[in-house]
């Protein structure tokens, strides 16, 4: 790990209770999901985080706990530093709080975590879906949300079509 | 079982816009998703005070083409060609970060050559990019002819790409572990030809624009976005460099080997539309620069890795090498496993950070393969930039972020 990335791990871990690992140099650290503002907020103000850089989950179901890990990517400009923090969510309807006050730009990434992964984000100003239509049923992304091809639909076989049909399990 | 409905009234959408809308003080305008001037497919909601924009919400998501759920489903090596639809400006850079994400999480070696030929379509890429982009951004402005001389240019550069991929936009040119195939012995003289006639060319454009009092109107102190505000909303790129924000991937955390190559970054403090059209004219030059170099200390060597758990034996040995047709059956049928872990990897895409979170989890393909596209990200600062200008100068403010939605919408 990069010997000025030490002491900002160090600190997560002693603070926040944050589990760190590393895989080909990039640092990553697991943080609860009630510290995520807060831990978010020490690497802004107290480790020069500057930059959200991205912000992605991982479903790993049929596992349950966690079944979900959201990733945020920060970025310090000054020192040249990448940290990853992954937040742990139970269950299928995950809640996960918002980021907007400390990075703005949390705000898009957010709705895509809601559209994509169903997750519900708390205090965000206008959860709505952002990439599908906002009529959409189910949150693509999800492991349990079928991928494969669609039987045409006539109107003689709609409905035993619409049986068979694979659907996520909302 | 019947359809779920889910039903969504306007009451849902009102904290969008001003109070003075609901009582139609203010005017609301679809713009878009067919607008010529959104660039693609990008609708947005304008509540206008007679031509000044007080509000503009973004609609994005008609694009969407769910390639990320379509990779999870595919082995590492056949996902790369759904990369190239994603921002169909920049298919080599797309490639180039999709490939050293792979390659990072199997930990896997590129030759030489190939990182060398790598850079030099990346910076090809980018000036073809940039082409586009002052093209059609001039074509909003009314500037007719230089959208003319941009996509004559440009034409130059999917010729070259056309001669080493064998296509002109869809190219899946870089594979995880080097090329798909070594340049042809046009290659070099061609690429020689190119920027021997092209640095002129850019003297051309700025000929054009750069002094053009209509441009200057209708580009300077618009839009306005300060280096401090472009960090927070994690804008990268020519935008963020306009801004006055010395930051470029390429710099400072250099991929395959764009730390040997001696070239500048661009800065421009005024943060309007004006200072990002500086830049991009000014990384022309730079870009041409890292060509220039690149080409003149190309190695000789292997294109690809010789690690055949990763990449296929080459087609000569097929007919003599029992070991190459077991590897060659094997990487196409059931492709190599990569470890369960995750990397995140960014480049300097032409329009900022383009960053590949990648995770596998022991198997063949990817188990998550997350898209961070500098579109996206950029796009959410619209609203901030345009509040308070024309509706003609929002067109503007957009050309000047240079989205791509099929970057956005992913």
């Amino acid at each position: 790990m990069n010997s000025s990335l030490q002491p900002i791990v160090s600190d997560l871990e002693s603070t926040f209770g944050a589990k760190a690992s590393e895989f080909r140099g990039q640092a990553s650290v697991v943080v609860a999901p009630d510290k995520i503002v807060e831990a978010a907020r020490s690497l802004r103000d107290k480790h020069r985080f500057d930059m959200l850089s991205a912000l992605s989950a991982v479903d790993y179901w049929p596992q349950l706990e966690p079944r979900f890990h959201a990733v945020y990517q920060f970025k310090n400009m000054a020192q040249k530093l990448r940290l990853e923090v992954r937040v742990p969510l139970n269950g299928n309807e995950p809640q996960l709080d918002t980021l907007i006050d400390v990075y703005p730009n949390a705000n898009w990434h957010e709705r895509e975590l809601w559209d994509m992964f169903g997750f519900k984000i708390k205090n965000h100003p206008d959860l709505r879906r952002i990439l599908m239509p906002e009529d959409w049923v189910g949150h693509p992304l999800r492991k349990d949300y079928p991928l494969g091809y669609e039987e045409v639909q006539f109107t003689f076989n709609f409905e035993e079509i619409d049986q068979r049909k694979p659907r996520p399990k909302d | 079982m019947t359809l779920q409905q889910i039903e969504i009234t306007a009451d849902e959408l009102k904290h969008l816009v001003s109070e003075r809308a609901h009582t139609g003080e203010t005017m609301l305008l679809n713009m878009g998703p067919q607008h010529p001037s959104t660039h693609g497919v990008l609708r947005l909601l304008l509540e206008l005070d007679g031509e000044t924009v007080v509000n503009c919400i973004p609609d994005v998501g008609f694009l969407h083409t769910g390639i990320e759920k379509n990779i999870e489903a595919k082995t590492y090596e056949k996902s790369e060609t759904m990369t190239d639809r994603l921002d169909y400006l920049n298919t080599m850079g797309n490639n180039l970060a999709y490939c050293l994400a792979v390659e990072k999480l199997v930990d896997l070696d590129v030759p030489e050559r190939a990182q060398a030929i790598r850079v030099i379509f990346a910076e090809l890429q980018r000036i073809a990019s940039h082409l586009v982009w002052l093209g059609t951004a001039g074509l909003d402005l009314a500037a007719m002819s230089i959208f003319l001389y941009c996509f004559r240019e440009r034409e130059k550069i999917l010729d070259i790409m056309e001669m080493c991929s064998g296509q002109r936009m869809m190219t899946t040119y870089f594979r995880p572990g080097g090329l798909w195939r070594d340049t042809t012995a046009e290659f070099e003289p061609a690429v020689r030809a190119f920027i021997d006639t092209f640095s002129k060319q850019v003297d051309e454009y700025e000929g054009l624009l750069s002094n053009n009092p209509i441009f200057l109107d209708r580009t300077k102190n618009i839009g306005k976005l300060t280096g401090k505000d472009a960090i927070a909303w994690g804008v990268t790129g020519p935008s963020l460099r306009g801004s006055g924000v010395k930051y470029d991937l390429r710099k400072e955390e250099p991929y395959s080997g764009y730390e040997q190559y001696d070239f500048d970054i661009p800065t421009y403090e005024e943060g309007d539309v004006y200072a990002r059209y500086r830049v991009r004219i000014d990384e022309f030059r730079q870009s041409l620069r890292i060509v220039r170099q690149a080409l003149d200390k190309l190695p000789k060597g292997p294109f690809r890795s010789n690690n055949r758990k990763f990449v296929p034996p080459p087609r000569a040995e097929l007919g003599n090498s029992m070991e190459a047709v077991i590897h060659h059956f094997k990487l196409w049928t059931e492709g190599f496993p990569a470890p369960k872990a995750s990397v995140y990897v960014p480049v300097e895409s032409p329009r900022g950070e383009l960053g590949v979170f990648l995770e596998g989890d022991g198997g063949p393909k990817p188990y998550r393969c997350y898209w961070r596209t500098p579109s996206f990200v950029n796009l959410q600062i619209l609203p901030m930039l345009s509040k308070g200008h024309f509706v003609a100068d929002l067109v503007a403010i957009i050309g000047s972020i240079d989205i791509v939605l099929g970057d956005v919408d992913r």
